[in-house]
Order: C-alpha cells, then structure tokens, then sequence
C-alpha cells in the first residue's frame, strides 16, 4: 500500500517521459495531476488507518524486498509511514496536487513537447520526495535525497534559453554536491560504528549510549556530518548561496520544490534521527545557531530585495532558518508544526507572486508593480492572507507554529537565540508587507532600471506574451489557478488550528501526534511536556510579544511603504552603507568570487596554454568547481602527449616503488 | 660463476633498455630498447632455472622468446603504418593525443 | 559433465572456435557478400556463457594452470557480457565505417580469449601468456582504422607503453620464480607463508615489478599516461571494449595474485597499492573535470573507477573481495554502453565525441540521450544504479576495515566526477543543437536493442543487487 504512494507520480513520469511528445496538453498535465490526487488519495487513506491504530502502535512498515544483502549486511527496501512521514506525505501529496493543477495553466504557453517534459520533472520529483520522507533506513533516503537533488537542477535549468537558468542550476548542483558530501560521510560513518541504517534499529542503538555532553565523539561526529547535508539541501549557512538563483525555475517549482517540500528535506531529516541529534547537544546547538543566524541574515537581504520571487526565497531561506533553530533547541515538533503550516502559506505566497508575474507577462521586479489590487482581487485577497500568515498575525496559521517554536526555544533558556527569532519575525512582517503594498497597493509605476539582459529574459516573457497582448490591462489569475489560490488560502488560515497550545486552551494535537516519533523506539515516548502555572504564564506573554511583533513589522511596512515611500528612500540616503550592504546581498557572492574564483581565473588564464571552460568558473561557489579545474588544468600540462614523457611517468613509479620497498 | 654474477648481467641488459627506451628519439631504436628489456629476463629465468635445477624457467624462456618476437613483428607493422600516415617516425612527434 | 582435465578450458575453446570460424569464414567470403561475422563471435560467447554456468561450482581445473573456479567464472561472464555488447554495437560500426569485418571480429575475440585465460590462469607464466593475447589483439583493434592519424598515434603509444610494462612485468615473474622455485600460484603462495615474512629484497623487488605490471594494465597512477591517448585514440567501440574487459582481466589476475599468492607480504604491498588508489581517484577525477571531449574524459573517469576498485582490493575483507567482483561487473556493463553511445553518434568521417557534439541530443534523440544519461548517472554512482551500489559497497569495505582516509577520498572523488558526468547530462538536455553540427546519426537496431539491454542490466543490479552479489561472494570465497 505504502508503495503505491510514491509509484503513482513515478508512473506519471513514465508516461510522460516516454510518450509525452506524443500528447497533447490536456493528456499530459491531466496524466500528471491525477497520479498526484491519486497519490494523494491513498496517502490520506493509510494516515486515517494509522490513526485509527493506538499511539504506541503507530508506524506502518512495508518492506517492499530485500534490497541488499550480502553476508551479515542486509538492507531492505523498506517504507516506513509514522506520524512524521505522515505529515510529509500528506504535505507533499497535497500541496504537489495543487501545484500540479496550477502548473496546467501557468505552463499553458509551452509547446507540447516542453509541457511534457515539464511535467514529467514534477512527477519524478514528487517520487523522489516521497521516497525520501517514507525511506525506513538511510539509503532509501538517500535515493529521494539525491533524486529530488536532480530534479531540482533539471528545472531550475528548465528555461535553458536562458543563461541565468543554466548557471542557477549549475549553482545549485555544486553547493548541493558539497552537502551530499558530508551527508554520505555521516551515513558511512554511522554505518561502520553502528553496522545498521535503519532508522529505528539506529535509534534503539543510540538511545543505550549517554548523550555525549561536551565531548565531540562519533555521534557529534555523524550528526554534524548529517547536519552539513542538511545546509545544503535547505539552504542554510554557509551553503544557502543557491536557493535565490533557483527562482529562475518556473514559478510553480519555486513553489513546490524550493519552499514547500524539497528544502525542508533537512529539518526532516533531523526530526527523523531525534534521538541521534538529542544525544549528540554539541551539533544540537550548532543547528540552533546556524539556523538563528540564518534566519536573522536572510530577513535582512529579504527587506531590500526588489524581484518578488527573490524576496519569497529569501523569506524562505529565513523561515528554513527558524526551522532549524527549533530543531537545534530539541523542539523538534515545533520545528515539524512550522515545516507544515510554512507549507501552505509559502506555497501560497509563490503561487501568488506566479499569477502577478502571469498576469504582467514575466514583469518579476516590485519597483515596476504598484496598484496590482484592482486588477488581480483573488490574487490580492489571497496574497495578502498569506503574508498575515507568514507574518504570524494572530489565529492564523504561521501564529501558531511560530509563536510554539520562539516559546520552546525561550523556555528551554536560549534567550539569545529566542531574540534573534524574534527580530527576524519583526522584519519578516515588515518585507512581507513591503511586498504586498508595492505590488499591489499605490500606483503602477515603472521604476525600476531597464534590465541589463532583457534579450535573455525574452524566451521566459515570450511564453507569456503569446496569448495576452501586450499593453491590455493585467487579468486576474485563470480558474485553475484562482481554485489553487484560494484553497491554499483556506489552509493557511486553518492549518494551525491543529496545533493550538494549551495556554490558548486548544490540545496541541499536532505535538501529541508527532511525538512517538522522536523518541526511541521501545523506549517510553517521552511525555508531552505539561506546562506548569509559571509556564503557561509565560507562554502568554510571550504571546503577546510575537502579536506585537507581527503588527509591528506590519506598522513599519505600513509607515515607510504605504504611507510615506519617501522614507525609505531617504533611508537608503542615510544609511547608503548598510542599505548597499543589504542589497548586495552582504557580498557573500563577492566574497566568495573575490577569494576562491578570480585568483583562480586569472592564475589558470595566465599559466594555461588552453582556453579554459570560462562556464565551469561562472558564479560564485562554482568557486569549488574551479580549484578542481585549475588544478585539472596544471595536471593536464604532464600529459604532455609524447611517449617519451610517458615512459618516463611509469619510471618515475618503478624508482618510487622499488626505493620505497629497498631502502625503507 | 655464481647466480649473482647472471643476475647483475641481466639487471645491466635490462638498464640498457630502459635507458634507450628513455633517451631515444627514433621509433624504431625505442623498439629496440623494450627488446632488450624482454630479452634480459630471458637470462634470469634460464640462470634461476640453472641454478635450481627446474625446468619450468626455461620453458618459460622458450615462450618469452615467440612472445617477443610476435611482439617486434607487430611493434614494426605499427610503425610502418605510422610511416606511411604521418611521414615521420620521430617519437616526440606524435602528440595529436594529449591533455 | 565428465571430469576431464580439459574442463576449465571449455570456456575459452567455445571462443577459440568461433574465432577461427570467423577467420574461416573470411577467408571464404566473396568480394560484396555480407555475412553475420558477428553472429558467430556471438553464438561462441553464448557457448562460453554456458559452459561457465555448466562448470560453476565444480572447481574443474585443467593441468593446474587454468582453474575454472567460481571467482574466474564470474568474471567470465562479465568478459562474455562485455563481449556480446561489444559485438552487437560493433555490428552497426563495422559496416558504417568500412572496417575489415573478419580481421576486426577475429581480433575482438582472440581478445576474449586472452581475457578469460587472465581471468582463469592459475600459473604466472599462464598469466603473461594471456595478458599478451589480449594485448597484442587490443593494440591492432585500437589501430583498425589505418587511415586515421590518432587511431594510428593511440595504437603505437599504447603499444610502446604496453610494451614496456611487459618488461617489468616479466621480469617479476623472473623473480618470482627464482625466488620460490615456481610459477604457480599456489605453490608461491605456500613458500611464500612458509617464509614467514624473511624481507628477502628479491621477493619485495618481484612483488614492485608485479605491481608495476598489473598497475600499468588498470591504468592506475602514475602508470596510467597511455590511457586517455588510447582511449580517445581509439574508435568508441574498441575503448569500450578495452576500458571494461582488459580492465576486468587484469584486475581478476591483480586479485587472485595479490590475495592468494602474495598475501603473506600484504604487510608490504598494502600501503603501496593504497598511495596507488589515492593518486589514481584524485588524479582521474581531478583532470577529467578538464575535459571537453566526452571519450576522453570517460578515459579518466575509467582511471578514477580504477583506483576505486584497487580500494576494494585494499580493504580486503569479505565485503571488499565481493565488492570488486560486483563493481567490475557494474563498471563494465555501463562504460560499455557509455561508449557504445558515442560510438552509434559518430559517422565514417566523424568520430562526433566532442562535448559540443551532444548538445541538444535530448531534442533530436530523446532514447539515446535518456540512455546514456542513465549510463553517466551510474558512472557517478547516483541511486537506483549499478555504479551506486558498487560504490557504496567498496566504500563501506573500506570504512569497515579501517581506512577511513581512502573513504573519505573516494567520496570526495565520487562526489566531484559528478560534476563532470553531468555536463554531459547538461549538455544533451539544456542546450540548443549547435546549428553548425549535422543531425545525430540515426542508430540501427542492433546498437539499440544491445543499448536498452545494458540499461536493464544497470537497472537490475541497481534495485535488485542481492543475487548478484551473492554470487560475487559466493565466488570469492572459493579462493581466498
């Protein structure tokens, strides 16, 4: 049964790969949002029958065979559906039906054969996603892991008229590379201490050794190994570079791939290994740090950016960073509530910055929006109940998750960590309200400077010009999509009502619901921490402050953005430093081509007899890319094409081999 | 003489080779070379043989011996064929392959 | 079957045979007749393939110098599996660029047989015997193409080199001999544990020399130089066939000679060999990211994947010794089609391997560009392929035996050939045709359907290792 869940997409795939030139596009998006909805539908079956089993009771395993097994080593190909995975799937299940039936009309201006292969992209991925949170042991989740990887560049990429796409991707693909690395050295290392990789034969190995409080042994060891992975996949510090490049994907991927689901992978992952992450609280606290850090440096860029989607990335860079902030405090429920909700209003919020891009033929940059209101009311109305959400506006969604996991991390006394969440919701309100009213209050302006490479960006705006004329009045988003707009707008509103604490008198039933799975397995789940007097207190204060919070960065937005623009112009006029600091993104970028690429650029140029492959270099952490390639390039020149050279190479490693063994 | 003096005979041969493999320009005294190295082993396995009282070294010899002359034929008939191709059969001069 | 001494060559004669049939029947055909040369090295390798499955399990061994044990078997098979896909991709190439078809099929099977010899010898002087069959008959078909200056320049360096490296490699075997009174590899394997570790500088130089032979034959560093000449030297269809079963044998003999033989000194070869693997993956890896034409830089990866198996062949325990078996096959299985890929791409006059060349090949031919991106998906080792359980078998080999450096290394390598495998990948998806190149040539059947059957195969032991790599254990078993 479990199976079936992931083959769905994956037959959808197939069908679409294999014929999908064949198809027209009613076929080919149809095929593909049905295996979604199917998948859907029997992901909500089997997480009904779960919930229907006793707490202690609750994991539905499925070994599908045997995948290796060779000597005592043996490893299954197996599913695992616990309450963790159920939350996944039922988010990726989901909110990927709803892209997918999106994607139907936003892709609507590609030829058929594009279409095709458009789709056929999202169902893989929606597989590999699948595979990765259902994996009983880490090698299946390896295979989503690098599968999603994969599907991620491939429609990055997808738009490969463009330059901007092919180098986003090649981005995307190194810094990914960097994590996959680290993330194989854990699972390896894991595997030669621990001989297993399923997840729950680990735990119950784990949960018998004492956490290793302040020593750094193999188990901070593996975790920050693991821990490495997870920067990359979810773009935190340092390896974050590559999700606001990825926005030059579809927007709809944007949507699914890097905010709802793939970048989550890694706070999934630590939620999965609970017990190995609570035993080891030296990596614990480097996530809480990294993700604190994270989440304060991204709000900041996030308030300058003038593309809307970049601004979106960087919230969710933010939001990720909160994520994992939870994690590292050992909230992992709270990381996992806001992982959910998070799904639905930044789903959401990209599948509405779709329709404004949509609507003004490819027109991504907020200086030329402004007055959007009028012309696009489902898109506003919807836009803006997800920025209240994100905001974390009282009884919405984003309210809940975010006010447990800032109280969590108060009460489990990293006060400086708590702050720096804080600020970061305080400026996440305020950008996101910057955005609502310069898209879609005011006056349409045109602002913004001419883009540099508006020829490149043709192939994307062209798809779009093809049915709409240019210069008529912008149209409000297609049925399709409108549908999708509002019920993701629904869940945002709802999402969290699963979650309502006790303080507020609700049950937290999502708490309740994840727990069994972080704690191991045999093991005496952990119960719910019931909160004292003083506590439930101190929840309501803290309550209070995140309310205040939330309005509060909508005031600033409203004060500087809506009311009196010419404040952040003057802004920007006083404090020209930070305000370039900030646009420029803190110069990472520079950085990075400042030390790693151009000493390597220039060196290779001027040393190398041969034209170097300017494109491997291209971008900024493409930076590793060229320490190898500089390096291949010096050893290139031995290779001198003359026997001679060659003879004397083997001789070289007759004297070193015959020296080393007479005279060591 | 001892088994020694046919080794230190046989190790020089086979330095010699190396060294013209080495220092040589020409294709063919290249050829020559890696020659010299093949055969040098043929006095060690027949001196071991000698010395031990066994056959199987050379026996083994015998073979060495067809092996490396189907081994000249062809290393010619290569650079025969280059010959015609290239007009040249100076070693350093072959680099179309390289990087 | 009867218990004949002539048993364990039955593999290796079904070949023979077909061979000289394939001489025989050249030498009979009219000057325009078509005949299915082909087809008969086929039906010899089938014979091959079944003889192996007869005599399995059955330790035949002939006159002791050619053992049919389940370790030369299994190897076997994988030499008959990268022989039959080198036919049938041969079959489209032959005809397409006028090779001599008698010459050429002949040769490619006489290679074959100096496979399997290697594979199954039991002797040292056996061993050198065969490693010369499949050389000489290597270096002619790297040179087939007579009017073709770098087919000619690859066939001479590599025979130069190759060459040489017989030299050292026989004067090991000298010394091996003269050291232990023998040259078969059971009876050193006793003198040489009945030694009890005497660091007699004879046994240590004939040890060096072996090294340097078998290093030279899997290309590994800094005996590798010929490879990326030959390789790209060479028409695709031969590099294919050479990178995967010249590979093959030469490890299988490397194995059974340093693990049976040898092993009482492995005290002393190890850390060598271990210096040899890491500069072998850095290196392959490292300049193959350099690389813009696609056959050369298969040739350094073929090096890297090289220096993965001396890895496994490091590491040594029971997982270790299955994992190399498992990974030739795996490794063979997709550089053979790898190739065959670019060999279907070029025409008579262009060889069409350039990374330009296959720019935009997902939009004129979506099979081959799928095809051969599962094939550089597995080279890169990404799940659900071959090449992924492979590595993770040899790095998980070495892990458990405590070589966490040659772990971490082969990761690192692993993870950065990626990079270079999926330009390609990059390149045949995200890129618009280059106007200036020529439509892809279209592709006959035969190359199709040896394509689609090699992409089952990755596939097959990618989801469903575990009977394969039983078989692979059960066969390494037999002798170490």
């Amino acid at each position: 049964m479990l199976a079936l869940i992931p083959l769905f997409p994956l037959l959808g795939f197939l069908v679409n790969a294999l014929f999908g030139r064949r198809l027209s596009k009613t076929v080919s998006g149809g095929v593909a949002s049905a295996v979604m909805v199917a998948s859907f539908a029997v992901s909500a079956f089997t997480v009904w029958g779960l919930a229907g089993l006793p707490v202690e009771e609750r994991a539905i395993d499925q070994t599908v065979y045997t995948w290796i097994a060779s000597g005592d080593f043996v490893l299954d190909l197996a599913l695992r559906l616990d309450p963790l995975s159920a939350v996944m799937i039922l988010v990726i299940t989901g909110i990927g039906s709803l892209i997918h039936i999106y994607s139907t009309a936003y892709m609507h201006d590609e030829v058929d054969s594009e279409f095709a292969r458009y789709f056929s992209y999202l169902n893989l991925f929606a597989a590999f996603m699948l595979v990765l949170v259902l994996g009983a042991n880490f090698l299946v989740m390896f295979v989503g892991w690098e599968g999603v990887g994969l599907c991620s560049y491939l429609l990055i990429g997808f738009w490969f008229k463009k330059p901007s796409a092919i180098d986003a991707g090649k981005k995307a693909f190194v810094v990914n590379r960097i994590g996959d690395y680290a993330f194989i050295l854990g699972m390896l290392l894991l595997f030669a201490r621990f001989g297993t990789l399923d997840f729950q034969q680990l735990a119950a190995v784990v949960a018998g050794i004492p956490p290793e409080v302040g020593v750094f042994g193999v188990l901070s060891i593996a975790s920050l190994l693991l821990f490495v992975g997870a920067t990359g996949k979810s773009a935190q510090i340092p390896l974050y570079v590559w999700l606001p490049d990825a926005m030059e994907g579809p927007t709809p991927v944007s949507a699914l791939i890097h905010a709802a689901t793939m970048v989550t992978a890694g706070v999934y992952m630590i939620g999965r290994n609970a017990v190995l992450f609570s035993h080891a609280p030296e990596t614990l606290m480097i996530v809480a740090v990294v993700g604190a850090l994270t989440a304060l440096m991204a709000a900041t860029i996030g308030l300058v950016q003038n593309d809307m989607k970049r601004v979106l990335a960087y919230s969710t860079v933010s939001q990720l960073g909160l994520m994992f902030l939870a994690m590292g405090v050992g909230a992992f429920g709270a990381g996992i509530f806001h992982l959910y909700t998070h799904a639905f209003f930044k789903a959401l919020l990209f599948l509405g910055s779709g329709a404004v891009i949509h609507a003004l033929h490819g027109e991504q940059d907020i200086r030329n929006m402004g007055g959007l209101k009028k012309d696009l009311p489902i898109t506003y109305w919807t836009f803006l109940i997800g920025a209240l959400a994100i905001a974390g506006v009282p009884l919405l969604s984003g309210f809940f998750s975010k006010d447990e996991l800032l109280f969590e991390a108060f009460r489990e006394g990293h006060t400086v960590l708590w702050l720096m969440g804080a600020v970061a919701s305080l400026m996440t309100a305020a950008y996101m309200f910057r955005l609502v009213f310069l898209t879609f209050h005011g006056e349409r302006r045109h602002d913004a400077p001419a883009p540099v490479h508006q020829l490149e960006d043709e192939s994307a705006a062209q798809a779009h010009d093809d049915s709409h004329g240019a210069g008529a009045r912008p149209h409000d988003a297609p049925p399709a999509m409108a549908f999708v707009l509002i019920v993701l707008a629904l869940g945002s509103v709802l999402a969290g009502y699963v979650g309502v604490p006790h303080a507020l008198g609700g049950h937290n039933q999502l708490a309740a619901w994840l727990a069994p799975s972080f704690a191991a397995p045999g093991g005496v789940a952990e119960g719910l921490h019931v909160l004292s007097e003083g506590e439930a207190a101190l929840e309501f204060t803290l309550m209070g402050v995140s309310t205040a919070i939330a309005l509060g960065g909508i005031a600033i937005a409203v004060l500087i953005w809506l009311r009196r623009p010419q404040i952040a112009a003057s802004m920007a006029e006083r404090y020209p430093v930070v305000h370039r600091w900030l646009l420029n993104k803190y110069y990472v970028d520079e950085a990075y081509d400042a030390t790693v690429v151009q000493p390597i650029r220039v060196g290779s140029e001027r040393a190398l007899w041969r034209g170097f492959d300017v494109r491997v270099i291209d971008g900024a952490v493409n930076g590793v890319g060229a320490i190898v390639a500089g390096s291949a390039n010096i050893l290139r020149l031995l290779q001198t094409g003359m026997v001679r050279t060659y003879a004397g190479s083997m001789l070289i490693g007759v004297v070193f081999i015959l020296g080393y063994y007479l005279w060591r | 003489m001892g088994l020694q003096a046919y080794l230190t005979l046989a190790a020089i041969v086979f330095c010699i080779g190396l060294f013209g493999v080495i220092t040589r320009r020409n294709t063919i005294s290249i050829l020559l070379g890696i020659e010299l190295m093949l055969n040098s082993v043929n006095i060690n396995l027949v001196a071991f043989s000698r010395f031990s009282g066994d056959v199987t070294g050379m026996v083994f010899a015998v073979f060495t011996i067809c092996i490396t002359v189907t081994e000249a034929a062809l290393g010619l008939a290569i650079v025969i064929l280059l010959f015609r191709v290239r007009r040249t059969v100076t070693a350093d001069q072959l680099d179309l392959l390289k990087g | 079957m009867m218990d004949t001494p002539f048993n364990a060559v039955v593999p290796m004669l079904c070949v023979v045979f077909a061979a000289l049939a394939v001489m025989m029947a050249e030498a009979f055909r009219g000057r325009d007749e078509q005949m299915a040369l082909g087809g008969l090295g086929i039906v010899g390798l089938v014979g091959a393939a079944v003889s192996s499955m007869l005599l399995w399990n059955r330790n035949a061994s002939s006159f002791g110098v050619i053992v049919a044990d389940n370790f030369g078997l299994f190897v076997t098979m994988t030499l008959v599996i990268v022989g039959v896909l080198t036919i049938m991709f041969s079959s489209v190439v032959v005809r397409r660029d006028g090779l001599p078809a008698g010459e050429y099929y002949a040769l490619v099977l006489f290679a074959v047989v100096g496979m399997i010899m290697m594979a199954t010898a039991n002797d040292l002087l056996v061993i050198f015997i065969a490693l010369e069959i499949l050389s000489l008959a290597v270096y002619v078909l790297t040179g087939i193409r007579r009017d073709d200056p770098r087919a000619t320049e690859a066939a001479f360096k590599y025979f130069l080199l190759g060459a040489f490296s017989s030299a050292f490699f026989l004067y090991g075997i000298a010394f091996t001999y003269g050291v232990s009174g023998s040259t078969r590899l059971d009876r050193i394997g006793a003198f040489l544990a009945a030694q009890s570790m005497s660091d007699s500088p004879l046994i240590l130089v004939a040890i060096g020399m072996l090294l340097v032979g078998f290093a030279f034959k899997i290309s590994a560093v800094p005996f590798h130089m010929w490879t990326p000449d030959a390789y790209e030297g060479a028409p695709a269809v031969v590099t294919g066939f050479m990178s995967t079963g010249v590979k093959a044998a030469a490890f299988a003999a490397f194995t059974r000679v340093f693990l049976s033989a040898f092993e009482p000194f492995s005290v002393d070869w190890a850390p060598m060999i271990w210096i040899l693997a890491v500069a072998t993956m850095i290196l392959g890896t490292v300049v193959g990211v350099a690389q813009t034409n696609v056959k050369r830089m298969l040739a350094y990866s073929s090096i890297a994947h090289g220096g993965y198996l001396l890895v496994g062949l490091i590491a040594a325990n029971d997982v270790g010794k299955a994992a190399i078996l498992f990974y030739l096959l795996a490794y063979a299985v997709t550089n053979v089609a790898a190739f065959g890929v670019i060999a279907l791409l070029g025409t008579r006059d262009a060889a069409n391997d350039e990374l330009r060349d296959f720019s935009g090949l997902w939009h004129g031919r979506p099979a081959l560009a799928a095809l051969m991106t599962v094939c550089l998906l597995s080279l890169g080792g990404l799940p659900p392929t071959a090449g992924f359980i492979g590595k993770w078998y040899i790095f998980s080999a070495a892990v458990s035996a405590g070589y966490y450096g040659l772990a971490i290394i082969g990761v690192l390598t692993s993870v950065v050939s990626v990079f270079f495998y999926l330009r390609v990948v990059v390149m045949m998806y995200m890129e618009e045709r280059d106007p200036g190149l020529a439509a892809p040539a279209h592709v006959g059947g035969v190359g199709m359907v040896a394509l689609v059957a090699s992409i089952v195969v990755i596939f097959y032991l990618g989801v469903l290792p575990t009977r394969v790599l039983d078989l692979a254990a059960e066969s390494i078993s037999t002798i170490f």
